[in-house]
């Protein structure tokens, strides 16, 4: 069998709303491919030799960061950083003559992580190079959806008339966004459940259906996908505690109960343990929350593969 | 494919069955026997290719060897000047490659640059005691100092031309070999 990139011509990578079926697939298909180097002796090759890769993390990201990296490096791109604590972004210069200056110093592909929505898309009209949203806000996160998906469709052979239950803070929540996207697209069943507050009004209008409670959601899943509590993007009246959310929403053993026997656990990371899902079930044997890691670096190759070839060919 | 057409025929089914046995045979006396001898196919033809001499070693020697496949797809060294986007196939070597002598399988030999892909590709999974190359076809045109050890035809073509490998294994109702040009 063959991976295709011929389906694929991106210059960027924004976000999946909007992104067809044949796409998403060939991607998964070349993310297959890309994983069996992270599982040879020597893991790297020198397709994107010579070719730079420019990370602007403004928001806080260690795996996101270091996965990146990692798939830069393992298809032997070089790589350069710019992190906001260190940046003249501190010291008052705007996004546009940052991202100009990084611009200016020649990178093929520039991946970005941001505070603020859409600033992937507004420095994607600006800028020559190539942009990669590593998460903008709490809008989208593609490459964690698509690593997801990669990690469903291994685990469970397809993705097309899944239940898949994204369970938590939604509303703060661009990987649910991006998974939303990308399931519907794909032909999966989307529910969603958490605290009324986390919930943003018109979100089924993307083609996800809200229900009431996590045993509603979990009711007959394939998948249960877990989002962090995300502590630094709230205020403290959106829910009472810990131990409060836990007992509503937090994913149990006896929680699974409901769903398919096959089910299985994913989670973004970082976890809290003990709050959105126990260790038990973090650990145990329905968990790929490791293997969402391993897939991410795969994803990524692919993406910063297609986006490579981009660079290359048209200028 | 539908622009071009046949300008002649290389081999049918049963030219590609005698050059096959052949070169089985050939693979096995280079080797002095089947000790150490894997056979890797370059993706694609070289895959059903690589498959086929194996199957005829087996018959002659009751041996089986070892057969991987690669994909040279991100070895390639023209991937960034304007071709349309290559397709990533499958690369497989469940075997260790240090101390085989590995014999790559090709179907048509032309610049050497696919070849040039494949060493790199094969090495970086080990240090085989030796790289041989067969190919069911040779038509010349080398661009690097690159030749087979083993060839199924060897024959002349002009750079107009492209030499079509058709196998069963790959959709194809009867296998055969032709040169084909733009119609």
């Amino acid at each position: 069998m063959t991976a295709g990139t011929g389906e694929l011509t991106f210059d960027h990578l924004l976000g999946l709303e909007g992104m067809d079926q044949t796409r998403i697939t060939a991607l998964l298909d070349l993310s297959q491919r890309m994983k069996e180097i992270g599982e040879r002796p020597l893991k790297k090759v020198p397709s994107l030799r010579g070719k730079t890769v420019c990370f602007f993390f403004v928001e806080p990201s260690t795996r996101t960061k270091m996965s990146f990296g990692v798939a830069a490096k393992r298809l032997s791109a070089d790589t350069m950083s710019l992190t906001a604590s260190g940046s003249s972004l501190k010291k008052g210069e705007t996004l546009l003559d940052t991202a100009m200056n990084l611009q200016a110093m020649g990178p093929d592909i520039l991946v970005i992580r941001h505070r603020a929505a859409g600033a992937p898309h507004f420095l994607s009209k600006h800028l020559s190079a190539s942009i990669v949203n590593a998460g903008d806000g709490r809008h989208e996160h593609p490459t964690q959806a698509l690593l997801d998906m990669l990690t469903i469709r291994e685990r469970l052979g397809r993705l097309e008339g899944l239940n898949v239950a994204i369970i938590g803070d939604i509303a703060n929540s661009r990987v649910a966004r991006s998974n939303i996207f990308g399931l519907t697209t794909m032909g999966a069943n989307v529910r969603l459940s958490g605290p009324a507050t986390m919930i943003p009004k018109g979100i089924d209008q993307l083609g996800a259906t809200v229900v009431p409670s996590i045993e509603d959601a979990t009711d007959g899943a394939d998948v249960v996908m877990m989002l962090r509590i995300q502590k630094e993007r709230m205020g403290s009246d959106l829910f009472p505690s810990d131990r409060e959310y836990h007992r509503q929403f937090g994913l149990t053993k006896d929680r699974l109960r409901n769903a398919k026997p096959n089910v299985i656990v994913m989670h973004p990371g970082p976890i809290n343990r003990g709050v959105e899902i126990t260790p038990e079930v973090a650990d145990g044997p329905n968990s790929v929350i490791l293997d969402q890691v391993t897939n991410g670096v795969a994803v990524r190759m692919a993406v910063l593969y297609v986006l490579a070839h981009r660079t290359g060919g048209a200028k | 494919m539908s622009q071009l057409k046949m300008a002649r025929r290389l081999m049918d089914s049963g030219g590609i069955q005698r050059a096959l046995d052949r070169m089985a045979i050939q693979l096995v006396e280079l080797n002095e026997g089947t000790e150490n001898l894997a056979l890797v196919g370059i993706h694609r033809a070289g895959v059903p290719l690589a498959q086929r001499l194996a199957d005829r070693i087996k018959r002659a020697e009751g041996v089986d060897v070892p057969i991987g496949m690669i994909d040279i797809t991100l070895y390639r060294d023209d991937v960034f000047i304007g071709l349309p986007q290559p397709v990533v196939g499958r690369t497989e070597l469940d075997f260790d490659v240090t101390n085989c002598t590995l014999v790559l399988i090709d179907d048509v030999l032309y610049t050497g640059r696919t070849v040039r892909a494949a060493l790199d590709a094969v090495m970086d999974f080990g240090r085989p005691d030796s790289i041989r190359l067969a190919v069911l076809v040779d038509r010349g045109h080398r661009e690097l100092p690159i030749a087979a050890d083993v060839v199924g035809a060897t024959v002349k073509t002009s750079k107009v031309e492209t030499v079509e490998i058709e196998l069963t294994e790959m959709g194809a109702a009867m296998d055969g070999a032709a040169v084909m040009v733009k119609a």
